[in-house]
């Protein structure tokens, strides 16, 4: 070894995501010698328990793996089983399920970019702290979250773990009256988005770039949430079905998740920033605009201004929540029937945070025989650690402290969930002033 | 009265095995967030801020179940750190979903999830908070309700008792003017064992209870079975029924496991 100083960046507790996590990065001198994002959240075993249960039951167990992007869960079973039963759901059924979505990124969104990723941006510990400094930001903040928790508890019953979603449909469909009464709200939200791009394109941003492998879905006409083909920038076009045979998951010692990683290239990205680049232009005029005129013109390559994408595909959820409203009629029934048979089925939605892939084989009594379900956040972990390895070294000079919260704020780029990587995620920043080896 | 400033109470908010969607309930009460901000501090929260004070606390609040040996470890030590401790949601209550380990092989389990099993440290039940330290309030839910949370957090600061039903869902259902859908439809509904606490949601959305706030006081799970054989429930449907969020609750668990006997 040389005889340079070598530090630990540490962070025991990551605060600001959801869930259990350590960050743990070496550095001999100024070259990082070691990255560990470490999960250690403990493991639940959905996977495991999951069998000799009934499909009808998927949506609300898979529910409960994440309390942020429960409605994530709930879309990537319900259409799974749909292929695995082959059923065709009905054209309100899946406008509806968009509106579910709108919803649930309006609340997550929200809560990341204002509650969890911009005090790192100004400085502050937490919101309440920002609030402080900022009361009519986190106010509004407040409203427009709270106006996509509507949303969801409109169609769903309540905000966390909704109850309404099934398989074929829905238990219980709205009258066009009642998702009117939205619209008022929507209108104000769709403004307060754009001021949203404005605020964070005005925040400052480091110059960091990185040479991205992006997965999305894509849609010919719509940016994606429960549909289309699973793409990349470097190739990738594939249908749900096809997953398993592209992307493989790494058991690694010092996490709980699993790491997730192309077949014979590596780390790739998942969520908001692969979305806008494979999707610009199936964003809604507004939205381009907005986001063009916040300096954001695909591909965005800097992580970092995953806030500012964040914020346009707020503008993009309440433009379309907008248009479900406008379009929709109730279904004759709220639900096809689902009758009990053997099959596979798989799917891929966009959670707010990025592809979730699920898979499931049922017997002849529609019970379940065989699951698995890669989550977002273990399709990033690596990508993460593959951000820190480079970021890292460029604050080889800065005091242990500064160095420390600009690596937290990394991870959180990300928005990374660490309940749901688990079966998933785990961070620690190590950094300890020793002599050299 | 005095008119000296007593400081705020402490509040920290602890997290086991869990989805973290109770611990978000707090920062989901949008119009109550910062009102309670000004009026506690809040003092360990990690999922919502980095400033980590240490205890000793006035209020801890617990979600998440026991599954670890480092967690059998971790709750003694937040038991000693909190004047009051109250537990939130079906993990920290009852073991949560993550309880349907308990009647099965664990380690087959680690060998379904995970490629390399000896990585994985687990234990073989997970069990709710009270089966290791005194709690002094155990808020029920899958998720807890917000306005609930809220309650229970003001009753605590001002010692009085909490306004916390514990009767059943049935009466939630009356007095929305539900019509019945065990009655009127036949749908298998968990609503007269469970707790009240959710606003009868299912049943107002055409669909049968399934258990979220775990037993009501007292429950006739033996009667509820009956009823359920009679609408044409298999042995297998019952026990799944009562087998979910709230699987380790005693009552449920005595009646999920009666049906297998069978």
């Amino acid at each position: 070894m040389s005889g340079k100083p070598s530090r630990t960046i540490r962070v025991d507790t990551l605060a600001r995501v959801e869930g259990e996590g350590a960050l743990h990065i070496t550095l001999a001198g100024d070259r990082v010698t070691d990255v560990k994002l470490k999960i250690y959240e403990p493991p639940r075993f959905f996977e495991a328990f999951l069998r000799g249960r009934h499909f009808s039951e998927a949506p609300d167990i898979t529910a409960r793996i994440c309390g942020i992007c429960p409605i994530a869960y709930q879309m990537s079973a319900v259409h799974a089983m749909e292929r695995a039963l082959g059923i065709q759901i009905d054209p309100a059924v899946r406008l509806l399920r968009r509106l579910f979505y709108c919803g649930e990124w309006i609340e997550s969104h929200t809560l990341h970019v204002f509650m969890l990723h911009a005090p790192d941006f100004l400085g502050y510990q937490d919101v309440i702290a920002m609030a402080g400094d900022h009361r009519a930001v986190v106010e509004r903040a407040l409203r427009l979250k709270k106006i996509g928790n509507r949303i969801v508890s409109l169609l769903g019953g309540r905000e966390i773990h909704p109850i309404s979603a099934a398989v074929g449909g829905f238990y219980k469909t709205p009258t066009k009256y009642q998702l009117r009464e939205l619209v008022n709200d929507l209108e104000w939200a769709l403004q307060v988005s754009l001021e949203t791009v404005r605020w964070t394109a005005g925040l400052e941003f480091p110059d960091f770039e990185q040479d991205y492998e992006f997965v999305a879905l894509r849609h010919p006409d719509e940016y994606p949430f429960n549909e289309g083909r699973l793409v990349s920038n470097r190739g990738l076009d594939i249908d749900a079905a096809e997953y398993e045979d592209h992307f493989v998951e790494l058991h690694v010692k010092h996490s709980n998740s699993l790491h997730s990683v192309v077949r014979g290239r590596g780390s790739y990205l998942v969520g908001p920033l692969a979305r806008f680049n494979l999707n610009f232009p199936q964003l809604p005029e507004v939205a381009q605009e907005a986001a063009l005129q916040a300096g954001l013109r695909p591909p965005v390559k800097n992580p970092f201004r995953s806030i500012v994408v964040r914020a346009v595909e707020l503008v993009f959820a309440c433009v379309e929540a907008l248009r479900v409203i406008r379009e929709y009629e109730p279904p004759a029934v709220p639900r096809v029937e689902a009758p009990n048979r053997a099959g596979v089925g798989q799917a891929v939605t966009e959670a707010p945070r990025g592809l979730l892939y699920h898979r499931y084989a049922l017997d002849v009594k529609g019970l379940i025989v065989a699951a698995k379900i890669v989550p977002p956040t273990s399709q990033n972990q690596k990508r993460i650690e593959d951000d820190l390895r480079d970021y890292a070294a460029r604050l080889a000079a800065w005091p242990l402290e500064e160095a420390t919260w600009k690596c937290e704020q990394a991870v959180r780029n990300y928005d990374p969930c660490i309940s749901c990587a688990t079966h998933f995620l785990k961070l620690v920043v190590e950094r300890e002033e020793t002599d050299g080896a | 009265m005095s008119s000296e400033r007593k400081p705020k109470p402490k509040i920290a908010v602890f997290k086991f095995a869990s989805c973290d969607g109770c611990q978000l309930s707090l920062l989901d009460a949008e119009d109550e967030l910062l009102g309670v901000a000004g009026a506690v501090d809040i003092a360990y929260f990690p999922e919502a801020t980095r400033a980590m004070r240490k205890g000793p606390y006035d209020i801890g609040l617990v979600e998440g179940s026991v599954t670890t040996h480092h967690d059998a470890q971790r709750i003694q030590q937040v038991r000693r750190q909190c004047k009051a401790l109250i537990t939130i949601g079906a993990c920290a209550t009852a073991g949560g979903i993550q309880a349907l380990r308990n009647w099965k092989d664990v380690d087959e389990f680690v060998r379904v999830v995970y490629a390399t099993p000896q990585f994985i440290s687990t234990l073989k039940l997970s069990t709710p908070i009270a089966e290791h330290v005194p709690v002094d309030f155990e808020l029920r839910g899958c998720p807890i309700n917000k306005h609930q949370l809220i309650e229970l957090i003001s009753a605590t600061l001002v010692g009085r008792k909490p306004n916390v039903p514990t009767y059943c869902v049935c009466l939630e259902c009356k007095r929305k003017s539900n019509v019945c859908v065990a009655v009127a439809r036949g749908v298998a509904c968990l609503g007269p064992a469970t707790q009240a606490g959710c606003g009868a949601l299912c049943p107002s959305y055409d669909r049968g209870c399934y258990g979220c706030y775990g037993p009501m006081e007292s429950p006739n799970t033996a009667s509820l079975t009956g009823q359920f054989r009679i609408l044409g429930q298999s042995d297998d449907q019952v026990a799944r029924a009562f087998r979910g969020f709230n699987a380790w609750a005693w009552q449920f668990r005595k009646a999920s496991e009666e049906c297998e006997r069978k």
